[in-house]
């Protein structure tokens, strides 16, 4: 166990031992602010309801994932083939950023419906950008050292963006997807609340308009579990499989 | 290999306001080590990176000229003073960049060969990072052998490793590039007068050519017409900044 690890457990009880003392001190309602037995309780009596409910947006994160990092390589690597492409679709990428995704889920919603496609279309769209950028940004910064090895080597253009430049980037691809990891939960939720039948996002609503604020608690965390071990595994995923990346 | 070119490098640059070298002449002798010594600064680097065909933040007002009056393109072998090797790749994938990078196929056993030479045969699966700061530029080294080309540009190839990894370097660059036309860029007169057959000290703007030593080279390092050379030499740098 690493010390991060062990002091990020050691702030999560202290704050539930927080949580149950400002319960019990203030005797606030059970339905306003539940104790952390209540969502514990809940979570177990329903824990096959939100099992149910975490694959629905695990699938929607993991879909969003695979498709937005992918799109964001895509994106990166065209620009750097082709400058016409570049200067077209880069302002038009950028600007697309200053327009909330949030804004777009009751769009998307009504175009592609209440089904999974809306949720992971969210996913990917909340990721695109963060993914195209660092990997853009890594393929700009090959070493200057390379290029010239490169250019007395008469490399070809495209054998020197896959056998120098992509891999160089690696190490700024891969701070991406870390970020990717964390915003795509984010964007699959903020669709389920706009319209679904089904995922977390969807069993938070359904609990808090039915006064089951042990049970909205309960899925909410499952939500931030969820996240964190996706992070996690990501994390440790990169730091296994992409050692030879890192710049010395 | 074809045969190795002489080349002569004509000219002026500036770098903003500021004249790195005027009325230059530079012969870099067809199959021979020639130096080109000077401080920091002085447009050495600027120079060897003309003849290498890269860009350079100063302006060149002159020509490159081969005596047999074709391109460079595509003849040099270059080595700098980082070794450029690519963390990711297995030191045998790095010694055959260049044939990879132009999408040629290239005969393994004259791989293994080169990486023989340069002593790596143990290490031929591993990454760069397992190795050490001499084994790196032995790899640089053998990537540079195995292009094959009749010019070698050599950046300060050296100047990073300590004094015993040095002095065995240039000792087995000057066997295995022996007969082919070297031009190499250094701060360090003991450096040139040991490997180069000619010596040119750039400085203020100005190129002076050294009396040259008789051959063989490399010389044994405790040559005592090299040593006063190289003492020779230091003091005209010292004299000139």
């Amino acid at each position: 166990m690493n010390s991060a690890f062990r002091s990020g457990i050691a702030a999560m009880l202290g704050l539930i031992i927080l949580w149950q003392i400002v319960v019990t001190l203030t005797g606030v309602p059970r339905f306003i602010l539940p104790s952390p037995y209540l969502v514990l309780v809940s979570f177990i009596e329903n824990r096959g309801l939100i099992f149910e409910h975490t694959l629905v947006t695990l699938t929607e994160v993991i879909l969003g994932l695979f498709i937005g990092i992918a799109l964001g390589m895509i994106t990166a690597l065209q620009f750097e083939i082709s400058p016409t492409a570049k200067f077209f679709l880069k302002p038009v990428l950028i600007f697309s950023q200053a327009i909330p995704v949030f804004a777009l889920a009751p769009v998307l919603t009504l175009w592609l419906g209440y089904g999974m496609i809306s949720k992971v279309t969210m996913a990917v769209l909340i990721i695109y950008f963060p993914v195209t950028s660092a990997f853009h940004d890594g393929l700009t910064r090959t070493p200057p050292g390379l290029i010239d090895l490169a250019k007395v080597m008469q490399a070809k253009p495209l054998r020197f963006l896959f056998l120098i430049k992509l891999p160089a980037a690696v190490p700024n691809l891969l701070s991406g997807i870390r970020l990717a990891a964390v915003y795509a939960p984010i964007g699959a939720v903020i669709g389920e609340w706009v319209g679904s039948s089904q995922g977390l996002g969807y069993l938070m609503l359904l609990a808090n308009g039915r006064v089951k604020t042990d049970l909205m608690f309960a899925a909410l965390f499952t939500l931030g579990f969820m996240s964190m071990s996706l992070y996690g595994l990501i994390t440790v995923w990169i730091k296994l499989s992409f050692k030879r990346f890192e710049t010395h | 290999m074809t045969r190795s070119p002489e080349i002569l490098l004509k000219g002026c640059a500036h770098l903003g306001e500021k004249t790195l070298f005027k009325h230059l002449e530079l012969q870099v002798k067809a199959g021979e080590w020639t130096a080109l010594l000077g401080p920091s600064g002085s447009g050495k680097s600027t120079l060897l990176r003309l003849i290498a065909g890269l860009a350079t933040a100063a302006e060149f007002d002159g020509q490159i000229q081969t005596d047999d009056q074709q391109s460079l393109i595509g003849r040099i072998g270059y080595m700098a003073q980082q070794d450029l090797l690519l963390e990711w790749a297995k030191i045998s994938d790095n010694v055959t960049l260049g044939s990879r990078l132009r999408g040629e196929i290239w005969p393994s056993e004259r791989r293994d060969k080169i990486i023989e030479a340069v002593g790596l045969s143990d290490k031929a699966d591993k990454l760069p990072s397992e190795l050490s700061g001499g084994q790196r530029q032995r790899v640089a080294l053998a990537r540079t052998l195995l292009e094959d080309k009749p010019v070698i540009l050599l950046d300060e190839p050296f100047s990073a490793l300590d004094a015993r990894t040095r002095a065995d370097m240039q000792d087995l660059a000057a066997s295995q590039l022996a007969g082919r036309t070297v031009l190499l860029v250094t701060h360090d007169p003991g450096e040139a007068v040991r490997l180069c057959r000619n010596i040119y000290l750039l400085q203020n703007e100005k190129l002076v050519k050294a009396t040259p030593l008789a051959p063989p080279f490399p010389k044994p390092l405790d040559d005592s017409k090299a040593l006063a050379l190289q003492a020779k030499l230091l003091m005209q740098i010292r004299a000139g900044a």
